[in-house]
């Protein structure tokens, strides 16, 4: 059985939007989704469970210099990593970016596919949706408890109205939330092995999708204008000096609120 | 504009959000329809009438009966197949979620989430929303139709109007990978636990607290302020504490007059269960945490430092 977990890239710290493309402002630093974190630890422990689990691939789709980021999910355990990066990629929406990921998926035909909660960066917690019906493969979402028999996954997940409890035949496509596991640290000898674990890098014309299906030219939405949030009045934001405790109280009795 | 409105439905109730969509589609002066999807469910078709629906086209299927996304991606793929809709709208949920991002690829259709607002300007239908943690406000559309959009919960209140409706039966064939997921059990409201609506004070806690039995810091000061106790959803799936006591989007939805959110992120999900109370407190470690974009007083530090004290300057001043 193979394992494959899509993981995202993300800018780190304060988000912000390039005024002229409208898009996220990916030049600084970058770093693995946090929510990503949780579907690599939860492969790994499937892993760690059977004996079949031959493989856990980590697949993303972006920038190139994304790979640093995805050694993480390397140094914490899994085999390799895929990432999808093209010029032609840039400023994919959910109809492209599901597309290239379910070209990259379809490649690796793994049994399960795992995705995180969401994205930091554009909070949809869509994508998998999207990609389960590119794959033709049974969907659970939300997922907080994974469990493993017989070819088939059950996954407890919270919904508007309490607790389900779903089945699906593998291969299927999960996505897990914030809450499924603790995700461990990367020991220094896993640090030190991520680097010579297989990395691969592909073109969307590697995996047989036209340029015109990716990136602006595939893509289905578009921004119009950015503008800032409304005025919020006065808020106070502080750094704890020892003496906040005395200053929410002070704040509350302001605002009448003790 | 002919606008198609997804009706999500639960114990044989429509979903209040679902109905405020169908108000809002009304309101901008099109065509409104609505799709009902599920066994049993034809008796519901009236209620959308009531809320802003001319016409609701129905599948009524023992196929449909569990509150799966893909074989609602089969009927919805079907439908909008058959019938011109320049946009089908959904109001987000865990279900609709999934429904519109599987529709969006069978179609390859433009999906915008997390909507707060739709727009007729120039003849062209604009989504807003806000982004990145609500710091940036943005006006989005699409370059295709049917335009799909999923709209922030709890955003638009429903509005009741004298309507009759049309139901108009469908059928679709499902797709046996549609199929293939189960439910085994199926959620139902719990009703046991404290009651958190109706609190003047909400005192809530994330997985800053670190521990579950680190709740007890937010519990003592709940209990000093006179105020109930919240949790997110985090620490809710991590079984840390009581669903019932749980805030936003899949939990409850509360505006008391004082909300404190101790060693929480602030995730949208989170902050559309909150986002009414009238004053709010954040106890956050990292000044990028999305809750200070939206807290009236937030402090950059550690909650246990902090929340012990708070908690004893209350009881001071309450016994003084
Ligand atoms: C502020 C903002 C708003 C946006 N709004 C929209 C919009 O309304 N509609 C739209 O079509 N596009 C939108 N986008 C573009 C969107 O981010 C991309 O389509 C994206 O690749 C899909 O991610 P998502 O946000 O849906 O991810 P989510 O659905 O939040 O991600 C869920 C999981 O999918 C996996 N995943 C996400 N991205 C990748 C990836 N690139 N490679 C591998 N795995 C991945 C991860 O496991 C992640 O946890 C927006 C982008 C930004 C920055
Ligand atoms: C479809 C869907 C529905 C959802 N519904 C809900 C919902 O109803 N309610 C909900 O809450 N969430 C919901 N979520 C989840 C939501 O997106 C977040 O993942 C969740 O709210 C995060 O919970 P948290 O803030 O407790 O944890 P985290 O995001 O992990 O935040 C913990 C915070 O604690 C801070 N911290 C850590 N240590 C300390 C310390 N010592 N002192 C002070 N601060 C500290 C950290 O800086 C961090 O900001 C939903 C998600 C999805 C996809």
């Amino acid at each position: 059985m193979k394992i494959a977990v899509c993981v995202k890239v993300v800018p780190d710290g304060q988000l912000r939007l390039d005024p002229q493309t409208k898009r996220l402002d990916r030049s600084g630093e970058a770093t693995l989704n946090t929510f990503d974190v949780n579907a690599v630890e939860e492969a790994l422990k499937l892993k760690e469970a059977g004996s079949d689990v031959e493989e856990v691939v980590i697949v993303s789709f972006g920038p190139e210099r994304g790979l640093e980021a995805m050694r993480k999910a390397l140094a914490m355990g899994a085999d390799r990593v895929v990432l999808v990066s093209d010029e032609a990629a840039a400023g994919s929406d959910l109809v492209a970016t599901s597309r290239v990921l379910g070209a990259a998926l379809e490649r690796e035909s793994a049994d399960l596919v795992l995705f995180g909660q969401q994205a930091g960066d554009s909070d949809g917690a869509v994508l998998w949706a999207a990609v389960a019906d590119r794959l033709q493969r049974p969907l659970i979402s939300q997922v907080a408890e994974l469990s493993r028999e017989d070819g088939k996954v059950h996954g407890k997940r919270q919904t508007e109205y309490g607790y389900d409890v779903l089945e699906a035949p593998l291969p299927a496509v999960i996505a897990v939330s914030d809450a499924i596991n603790e995700p461990r640290y990367p020991s220094l000898k896993g640090i030190m092995g991520a680097k010579k674990k297989p990395q691969e890098t592909l073109s969307l014309g590697d995996l047989g999708v036209d340029a015109g299906d990716a990136g602006e030219a595939g893509s289905r939405t578009e921004v119009y204008a950015l503008g800032d949030p409304p005025a919020r009045g006065d808020t106070v934001k502080l750094e704890d000096d020892g003496s906040a405790a005395e200053k929410i109280v002070q704040f509350l009795l302001e605002k009448k609120a003790l | 504009m002919k606008f198609l409105v997804f009706l999500e439905h639960h114990e044989a109730v429509l979903q209040k959000d679902s109905l405020g969509v169908l108000g809002k589609a009304a309101s901008l002066g099109g065509e409104v329809e609505a799709v009902l999807l599920g066994a049993g469910v034809e008796g519901l078709a009236a209620d959308a009438g009531r809320y802003g629906a001319t016409r609701v086209h129905l599948m009524d299927d023992a196929l449909l009966a569990a509150p799966l996304p893909q074989p609602r991606v089969d009927a919805l793929e079907t439908l909008v197949g058959e019938q011109d809709f320049d946009a089908v709208l959904f109001a987000a949920s865990v279900l609709s979620a999934d429904v519109a991002a599987g529709l969006a690829a069978r179609l390859d259709a433009g999906l915008n989430w997390d909507l707060t607002d739709l727009a007729v300007e120039d003849g062209k239908l604009v989504g807003k929303r806000p982004e990145l943690g609500d710091s940036v406000y943005a006006d989005v559309g699409w370059t295709s139709e049917p335009r799909l959009a999923l709209i922030r919960s709890g955003t638009f209140e429903p509005a009741e109007s004298a309507g009759t409706v049309e139901v108009e039966k469908f059928e679709s064939r499902l797709q046996d990978f549609s199929l293939a997921a189960t439910m085994l059990e199926q959620a139902h409201e719990e009703s046991q636990g404290p009651s958190i609506e109706d609190a003047d004070v909400v005192v809530a806690g994330g997985r800053g607290l670190g521990s579950p039995e680190n709740f007890a810091l937010v519990e003592e000061l709940a209990k000093a302020l006179g105020g109930a106790v919240a949790a997110t959803r985090a620490v809710v799936d991590a079984g840390w504490y009581p669903y019932a006591a749980q805030v936003g989007q899949t939990g409850k939805t509360v505006s008391p007059k004082l909300y404190i959110a101790c060693g929480i992120s602030g995730a949208i999900q989170h902050k559309v269960g909150m986002q009414g109370s009238s004053v709010i407190v954040a106890i956050n470690k990292d000044p990028n945490a999305p809750i200070f974009e939206y807290a009236d007083f937030g402090v950059v530090g550690d909650l246990h430092e902090i929340v012990p004290k708070l908690t004893e300057l209350v009881r001071q001043r309450k016994a003084a």
